[in-house]
């Protein structure tokens, strides 16, 4: 068994390795937690280097960074929540983003962000937004969003070698999520994956909302009901060509955009998309499901109403295909991925 | 200290001359309405750059901010390039997709130049911490603003420099003014910018530009104690701008600046004072033949230009991502 937070150790230990100009540094790499374990053994293999804790200084080391990838030195860069990261908007939306377009492709920045979202156990209004949708408005940044150990292990791969800033997203309800062997066949960026097929339905997800849907799947495949489950893997570039493959014969879409608000979010993109494609007509109006647009409170009898529920899950797909699911008894805890789960953060 | 060689203070008069004369043309071609972007003229500024241009190594880097064409111009920055880019021809230096404000010329190790204010400070530290990184010789010398100090990213930076002890030397140009706003709107009374940079732990040094070979030899000092201590420097340099922040006019008629300041400082006018230096040391001494010269090869570009100012054709999205 593999665990996703391994994966990604291992996808930064491989990248490490065969690249001996890369460089990682962020707050808490070489912590006793090593950045929620993705980071051991790492210092002690590379030195300190290549491997390094910085100030908290995140919008100077953001722009330290291009100025590595720019003279040949490619970084990781990672954040323990993409709240933290909001203080560096100026070096990467005006610099990293833009210096190989603003000097006529003299040089471009090969930097990877990892950005840690999260939710539940109070991590409240500045330490759990997902804010994927702002990254993808900027032209010149790709935006990958891992959901299985196989998956994240190819794609940090990938996004590492890629010459292109990527910001590579992680939810920290992933981290202990595991696979028997990971696979390590190589998956391009702005491809998706099929995760499942069937007639009656389309759902697109994306990081933790396609465990949300795999975790139901048996329930609703019991109930007569087999859908196209699309997950995206990369918000931008975003496969749409595959969407619109499977659309074309479910002709009927829920979009999973379970950890999002919804204005301008990575659904309401999609639903735009194939609203202004002629080839597309849907049986339903589409579908999305996100949450409210409130920023998230702290309170355990707050968050309970909202963050989408399986129940809210299950209700949509019976109601989008009009057949009935045996409804299930929910006895997981709303604010923990496990019951082993403590927090603190 | 050994003082600047008689023959290093006649390459940095050229420098200075030729940096005011592509900045006196850009200025009055500018009504032409050819050149349609925002353009901050160096202008009275101009031997800062042509000083660290010619004291400092082909092998440092510069980096720089919105007023920068002293900057590349000074590092030997490709000048045809550079009145393309300002054109926005597709021969540009930047292939026109970056103007007056994004200037770049790798081969001299000009390593860029970028608008928001103390945006390039962490890039031009990054750059040396991948010098320090391969061993590789010389420093990176980052221009900034007086208004520069003003933004948290350069205190971020300049901790960091400290920290790792990174080949950089800071040149700050102090012009008083950050767009219309003086210096005592923005900063307590009484601060002395090397001074507060100074208490951080860094080398920092002071020169008034209207002393003008003294400002040279504390340049050529900085860049020596750089070289010999393996340390991180910064200096303020007090100058000031003739012309308007940003376009090709005069603005004193707005009244925003001190008469006795911009008389004081046309008095003291740096190119003038070096020439008249170096005639004193050598009697000689007669840059008519460059000057004349150097205004025929600009006058050629820009002439050139306008007999024929269509670009070719390139396709943005080629340059938003490279490919992998
Ligand atoms: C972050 C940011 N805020 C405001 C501006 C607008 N602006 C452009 S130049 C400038 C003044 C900068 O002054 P200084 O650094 O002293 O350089 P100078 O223009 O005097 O050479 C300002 C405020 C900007 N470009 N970036
Ligand atoms: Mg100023």
């Amino acid at each position: 068994m593999i665990k996703f937070k391994d994966s990604i150790n291992l996808a930064l230990d491989h990248s490490l390795r065969s690249n001996n100009r890369l460089i990682c540094f962020g707050l808490g790499v070489n912590d006793p937690s090593r950045f929620f374990e993705t980071t051991k053994k790492l210092l002690e293999k590379y030195g300190e280097n290549r491997v390094f804790e910085t100030p908290t200084s995140e919008n100077a080391m953001t722009g330290i960074g291009i100025g590595l990838a720019i003279n040949n030195y490619p970084c990781v860069m990672m954040h323990q929540r993409l709240d933290f990261f909001l203080l560096a908007m100026d070096q990467l939306v005006n610099n990293a983003a833009k210096w190989h377009f603003m000097y006529g492709g003299k040089k471009s920045v090969p930097i990877t962000i990892r950005l840690i979202i999260g939710k539940g156990w109070g991590q409240g209004p500045t330490h759990s937004q997902s804010l994927q949708s702002w990254f993808a408005h900027i032209p010149g940044l790709k935006v990958v969003m891992p959901s299985l150990p196989s998956n994240a292990y190819s794609l940090l791969i990938q996004s590492i070698k890629d010459p292109n800033p990527v910001i590579f997203i992680e939810h920290r309800w992933l981290h202990e999520i595991s696979e028997k062997k990971i696979n390590k066949k190589k998956i391009k960026i702005g491809d998706c994956q099929l995760l499942s097929k069937g007639k009656d339905l389309t759902v697109i997800t994306y990081s933790l909302s396609t465990i949300e849907i795999m975790n139901l799947k048996k329930i609703i495949n019991k109930s007569g009901i087999n859908f196209d489950h699309i997950d995206l893997l990369s918000i931008k570039p975003i496969d749409y060509k595959s969407i619109k493959k499977s659309l074309l014969k479910t002709k009927n879409l829920l979009i999973l955009d379970s950890i999002s608000n919804p204005i301008c979010s990575v659904g309401s993109e999609i639903i735009s998309l194939i609203s202004r494609d002629k080839d597309i007509k849907l049986k339903n109006t589409p579908s999305m499901l996100t949450l409210p647009d409130i920023s998230t409170p702290t309170s355990f009898y707050y968050t309970k109403n909202y963050y989408i529920s399986k129940k809210d899950i299950i209700r949509e797909i019976m109601r989008l295909t009009n057949k009935q699911i045996k409804i299930i008894i929910d006895r997981d805890l709303h604010d923990v991925p496990n019951p082993k789960f403590k927090g603190p953060f | 200290m050994k003082k600047v060689s008689f023959s290093k203070l006649k390459k940095i008069y050229e420098n200075s001359l030729k940096i005011r004369i592509l900045e006196e043309t850009i200025s009055r071609e500018y009504k032409k309405n050819k050149m349609r972007c925002p353009t901050h003229l160096s202008i009275g500024q101009e031997i800062v750059a042509a000083s660290v241009g010619i004291l400092s190594k082909k092998e440092d880097y510069f980096i720089s901010y919105h007023r920068s064409h002293a900057h590349y111009l000074s590092k030997g920055g490709d000048i045809i390039k550079f009145i393309h880019e300002l054109h926005g021809l597709s021969t540009g230096c930047s292939k026109g997709i970056g103007g007056s404000m994004h200037l770049i010329d790798l081969k001299k190790n000009f390593y860029g130049s970028t608008a928001v204010v103390s945006s390039s400070i962490p890039i031009g530290v990054g750059l040396a911490l991948s010098k320090q990184l391969s061993k590789e010789a010389g420093v990176v010398f980052i221009f900034i603003g007086d208004a520069s100090i003003e933004e948290g990213v350069f205190f971020e930076a300049l901790n960091f420099v400290i920290l790792k002890n990174l080949p950089v030397i800071f040149v700050c140009e102090n012009n008083s003014f950050s767009v219309y706003t003086h210096l005592s709107k923005r900063q307590p009374r009484g601060r002395k910018i090397y001074k507060l940079v100074e208490s951080f732990g860094i080398k920092s040094f002071f020169a008034n530009q209207s002393e003008t070979i003294k400002m040279i030899n504390t340049i050529n000092k900085v860049i020596s104690f750089s070289k010999f201590s393996k340390k991180p420097a910064f200096i303020e340099i007090k100058n000031f701008r003739y012309l308007e922040h940003c376009g090709p006019n005069y603005d004193d008629n707005l009244n925003y600046r001190n008469n006795r300041e911009i008389s004081f400082w046309t008095k003291n006018d740096a190119v003038f004072i070096l020439e008249k230096y170096l005639v004193k040391l050598d009697k000689t001494f007669n840059h008519k033949e460059f000057k004349d010269s150097f205004i025929k090869f600009v006058n050629r570009i820009f002439r050139k230009i306008y007999m024929n100012n269509k670009p070719n054709k390139i396709n943005l999205k080629n340059f938003v991502y490279k490919k992998a």
